[in-house]
């Protein structure tokens, strides 16, 4: 393996800038160099389920030309970048993890895969995710766990596993995931890197494979502060092909990460340290003592609607799930199950299909808007996610972040929590209140238990407010030096 | 128990779900499970708060509207590339309607 190749595992996105500029590489010898890397490594973890290196090398090839013509790139210029896949791109399998989707190839790319390309970033291939999205440890994929690359033999978080994996291994610079209910924070922690969930609606979904709408983020994943946040402003802004995607400027994040957060006032929610494992309470707490070395003021805040947010995340995600998987029905992607009417059809190819999470979440989520039910489960629902959201605005009126942890507990072993679904729900509490909530939150890393398992600590903000949660990250991140 | 084998029977026919007598017992337990978890909801009163269907708009209602022009699209080709059947540039499925 070349010289180039290994390294590129720990360069930064200003470091491959700069060996771009000063020619050390060209951005064809790098896409090659990465690619090797991560196709030599991806046995290790089973992060990627597939390349395209076509695709990467057209991309760097545009990027060489753009440079020997003095033509500025774009920001990401030659960034290696893996994309969970169910974010869809032209021409490159998309599968979702799911049986259903093995086969299909999408006619177009979304919204995010075109901007990072525009913005000169090589996407190599396509990463590994619980099916559709749905879980907490990448187990429910339909082409095999994930392993965490900190430790093998335990699970990367889900769903965005793979690209947390992908990222922490070296197989990519940054990536993209999904985030609905913790699906960037909670694997970015278990593998030890940063992940970042903008505000609802930063980001446009199209194309995003949709899960359930009105909790879904594309979010990034970077091995610091600054590569995840670069990557979050190449792709966030208005895109008129999602309604409902923000049209709030873009602030220059990069630029403002200043290292100045001084008399910042931070809230630790007591909700959130009760029943922690120790160890996780401990490395998040060293993290606040550091926050207040840095100048932070930091209080004790409550967020009393708390413990009732794993029942109403998952009667909302469950009953737009269900809608949103209706169209995986036999007829239009692919997969099609053999029978004599159209209803056993549908019947048949989904019955056949979906992998049990799925299902499971399906029939959930049907059932809590059937008749006689809709009032009890999913109105109510929504009026506790109200009070949810209504927590956090008080609580943004007395400090400026919220810092929690991100898990309760670092990474745990594979099969160890998979027959037992309400637990592995349960274990999504201190995410799924940000994603409900739809303000901006990210994890970054706070250090390691005895085990050498990284542990991840959760900075959430006011929406829209990724200037400071970033600011803050990053300070956080040079004081401490944990990333890596 | 909330949930009995017979209303998984009834919850799988609304979502088109073909299952397995085993998947039926095994969902049974698991959504009986979780619904007795989701009943901690009762305990709040929500009587006066309004539900939150969405996080944030806070644009005019008219915001994402465009003028209505003609513009490129998705060919029939590759809008029905994916399908596992099609044909005279529509997707095809079994019989519906007996003549």
């Amino acid at each position: 393996m070349s010289a180039l190749a290994s390294s590129v595992a720990s360069l930064t996105i200003p470091q491959l800038r700069q060996g771009l500029e000063q020619r050390r590489f060209s951005a064809v010898e790098l896409a090659q160099s990465a690619l090797e890397f991560a196709q030599a490594e991806n046995p290790k973890t089973n992060a990627y389920l597939h390349f395209c290196p076509e695709r990467a090398l057209a991309a760097a090839e545009r990027v060489d030309r753009q440079l020997a013509a003095g033509e500025d790139p774009g920001p990401l210029a030659g960034v290696p970048i893996a994309v969970k896949d169910v974010i869809v791109t032209e021409g490159v399998r998309t599968t979702c993890g799911s049986r259903l989707l093995e086969r299909y190839v999408p006619p177009y790319d979304a919204t995010a895969v075109r901007r990072m390309e525009q913005a000169g970033g090589i996407i190599l291939g396509k990463t590994n995710c619980d099916e559709f999205a749905m879980g907490s440890s990448n187990e429910n994929s339909a082409f095999g766990p994930v392993r965490n690359p900190a430790a093998l033999d335990r699970v990367p978080g889900g769903s965005s596993g793979g690209s947390a994996a992908a990222v922490a291994q070296g197989m990519a610079v940054v990536a993209l995931g999904s985030d609905t209910g913790g699906s960037v924070r909670q694997p970015a922690s278990f593998c030890g890197v940063v992940g970042v969930t903008p505000t609802y609606g930063r980001v446009s979904r199209y194309g995003l494979v949709a899960f359930a709408s009105s909790l879904d983020h594309i979010g990034p994943f970077g091995r610091t502060v600054r590569d995840a946040a670069l990557l979050l402003q190449t792709i966030a802004g208005r895109d008129e092909c999602d309604a409902t995607s923000a049209f709030a400027p873009v602030p220059d994040y990069v630029a403002q990460l200043d290292g100045n957060v001084a008399g910042r006032r931070i809230g630790l929610p007591r909700e959130y340290f009760e029943g922690l494992a120790s160890e996780t309470g401990d490395l998040v707490m060293r993290g606040v003592e550091l926050l207040k070395k840095l100048g932070c003021e930091v209080r004790e805040i409550s967020l009393p609607a708390t413990r009732f947010a794993v029942p109403c995340y998952y009667i909302i995600a469950t009953a737009e799930a269900s809608s949103n998987l209706a169209r995986y029905d036999g007829v239009r992607y692919t997969t099609r199950a053999t029978a004599d009417t159209l209803s056993d059809l549908y019947r048949a190819t989904r019955g056949a299909g979906f992998g049990a999470e799925c299902k499971r979440r399906i029939m959930l989520g049907t059932y809590v808007l059937s008749h006689g039910y809709y009032d009890a489960y999913y109105l109510k629902a929504q009026k506790v996610r109200a009070l949810i959201a209504e927590d956090f605005r008080k609580a943004f009126t007395e400090v400026d972040a919220i810092v929690t942890p991100v898990s309760p507990s670092p990474a745990f072993k594979i099969g160890e929590k998979i027959d037992d679904p309400l637990e592995m729900y349960l274990s999504d509490i201190y995410t799924i209140t940000g994603d409900l909530a739809g303000i901006p939150c990210m994890s970054v890393p706070c250090g390691k238990t005895a085990a050498d398992l990284p542990v991840g600590m959760q900075i959430l903000t006011r929406h829209f407010d990724e200037t400071g949660m970033f600011r803050l990250a990053d300070a956080f991140e040079k004081a401490g030096g944990f990333t890596g | 128990m909330k949930i009995t084998e017979k209303d998984v029977r009834y919850v799988a026919d609304l979502a088109n779900l073909k299952l397995t007598d085993a998947e039926i017992a095994g969902l049974a337990k698991d959504l009986d499970d979780i619904l007795t978890h989701m009943d901690a909801l009762n305990e709040l009163d929500t009587s006066n708060v309004e539900p939150m269907a969405q996080v944030l708009f806070d644009n005019e209602e008219t915001a994402t509207l465009r003028e209505d022009q003609q513009r490129p699209c998705l060919s029939n080709e590759a809008a029905l590339a994916a399908a596992p059947l099609a044909g005279n540039g529509y997707y095809k499925v079994p019989k519906v309607i007996e003549r």
